[in-house]
């Protein structure tokens, strides 16, 4: 499937991207794994994901802000919340969700900090949108649309107050 | 440049935390926000996040602390900092080592922070006026307590309490009991709560022990604990200072705890979910009765797990600006 090109114009819709995502999944995921969100886009995507996809899935959400690999570079990221795991990550099959997968250091920042809360069976990787520019060696298992946008871009998830998606494309 | 905010950088983030006189009330928020989820953080199996990893933090304490010392160590420990504890008293300064050189000398061993604890007033915000005029900018420093003047990071988790309980500033009353004179937890806490809007601070102490200069700062003061604590949301205790027993301030313990000592009775007449803070060590009997500092209404074990969350939260945004 080649990728979508994009301009500000010509954005798929987020609500018709997920229901893809959740049609390729349902088949594959295990009936009892659990969605981990990465604030704040993929948190959304996980709670809709846990709805639409048959099994009992428990929910969590991480915010990876104590865990970036920026720090150094341009200090804590203001309004940093709690990661919260209600499961028992220890031998756990986690999907972890993201709404927009780039270069891959929110992923990696991710699954460091789930391992800090033990030792899952397996960790999967599902992404609403895989814009490509990757920079780390780190691929999604499950993705609603690739797409190709300009360096200087970046794609944004919003939600509406009714809980709609969409998405836009935002100067960087 | 001279008359920018000596905690600021240039570009208006926080750099060292030395008083919260004078730090704009975005700042104060940004701290008490970050401080939430590192609570999380101390509830965790493994009580650890990467952030300040190779980081040196100093801890300098000049000055007798045993409670503030370990919790600024178990808060660098958290955030993976490596913590350097220098009993001062026993090192340098007793071969006649300046401050400055000690400081001098700590930056050649790539020191990336200073927790300064010091009985002179101003002795951290000297330390960081001479990190910037020796364009040692990448260093910071903590107040841990300067003689009378503040104890920023007490006030910071006073304040992260207070939200925690009461949600919002804005309509709160705030009692604050006890030896006001000599309490740089008092001064810290009254600034935190002016810059955030509390409409009613009130200063409850014996003549002898309650500042006159309060009263500019909006502070209403009472004699009368009783009329003091009338319909107040929060009732903050402060220690009385053994060591300030010896000059007249006072009368006698029992006196004072007569007059001044929380009682369940005298706490009935703050608003029934009044809350009851103690900046810790307590004198059970002196200032506090033992039936109020176990109740229902203390909060003071509450304010000893937030105060490690808000130092976690104060180091690692300072550090990383």
């Amino acid at each position: 499937m080649p990728p979508e090109r994009l301009t500000d114009e010509q954005l798929p819709d987020a609500e018709r991207v997920l229901a893809t995502l959740a049609q390729r999944m349902a088949p594959a995921v295990a009936h009892d794994a659990a969605f981990v969100g990465i604030y704040s886009g993929g948190a959304w995507i996980a709670e809709r994901l846990a709805a639409m996809i048959p099994g009992a899935h428990p929910v969590g959400f991480i915010d990876v802000a104590f865990y970036r690999d920026d720090y150094n570079r341009s200090g804590l990221k203001p309004n940093a919340r709690r990661t919260e795991l209600s499961f028992d990550v220890e031998g756990a099959t986690i999907v972890l969700v993201d709404d927009v997968l780039y270069t891959g250091r929110s992923v990696r920042a991710a699954i460091n900090e789930l391992f800090d809360f033990g030792r899952p069976s397996r960790v999967e990787l599902a992404v609403l949108v895989d814009r490509g520019g990757r920079e780390l060696p780190i691929e999604p298992t499950y993705t609603g649309v690739r797409v190709e946008v300009a360096r200087d871009r970046s794609i944004v998830l919003a939600r509406s107050s009714e809980g709609v998606l969409s998405l836009d494309v935002e100067r960087s | 440049m001279r008359n920018r905010n000596p905690q600021l950088n240039a570009d208006g983030e926080l750099t060292h935390l030395l008083t919260l006189e004078g730090l704009p009330a975005p700042i104060i928020t940004q701290i008490l926000d970050t401080a939430d989820p590192f609570v999380s953080i101390g509830e965790r199996e493994v009580k650890k996040v990467p952030l300040l990893r190779g980081k040196a933090i100093f801890n300098l304490f000049f000055e007798n602390s045993t409670r503030t010392r370990t919790t600024f160590e178990i808060a660098a420990k958290r955030l993976s900092a490596d913590v350097i504890n220098l009993n001062i008293n026993a090192s340098s300064t007793s071969k006649g080592e300046t401050l400055l050189d000690t400081v001098d000398n700590l930056v050649a061993m790539n020191a990336d922070m200073f927790v300064v604890r010091h009985s002179q007033s101003g002795a951290p915000h000297l330390i960081a006026a001479h990190l910037d005029a020796t364009r040692n900018t990448h260093v910071h420093v903590v107040n841990a307590g300067d003689g009378r003047h503040a104890h920023p990071s007490q006030g910071l988790l006073d304040l992260y309490t207070i939200r925690h309980f009461k949600r919002d500033f804005r309509n709160l009353s705030v009692a604050i009991v006890g030896d006001l004179l000599h309490s740089r937890v008092a001064r810290s806490l009254v600034h935190g709560l002016t810059t955030l809007g509390t409409p009613d601070v009130r200063a409850i102490a014996p003549a002898t022990l309650l500042p006159t200069q309060l009263q500019s700062l909006g502070v209403r003061p009472f004699l009368d604990m009783r009329e003091g604590l009338r319909g107040v949301d929060v009732v903050v205790m402060l220690r009385l200072q053994s060591e300030r027993m010896k000059g007249a301030l006072l009368p006698s313990p029992g006196e004072f705890f007569k007059h001044y000592g929380l009682t369940e009775e005298k706490l009935a007449l703050a608003k029934p979910d009044a809350i009851v803070m103690h900046p810790g060590p307590m004198n059970r009997g002196v200032e506090i009765d033992s039936a109020v500092a176990d109740g229902a209404r203390s909060v003071i074990l509450p304010q000893v797990t937030f105060g490690i969350a808000v130092r976690m939260a104060v180091m690692s945004i300072i550090a990383g600006n």
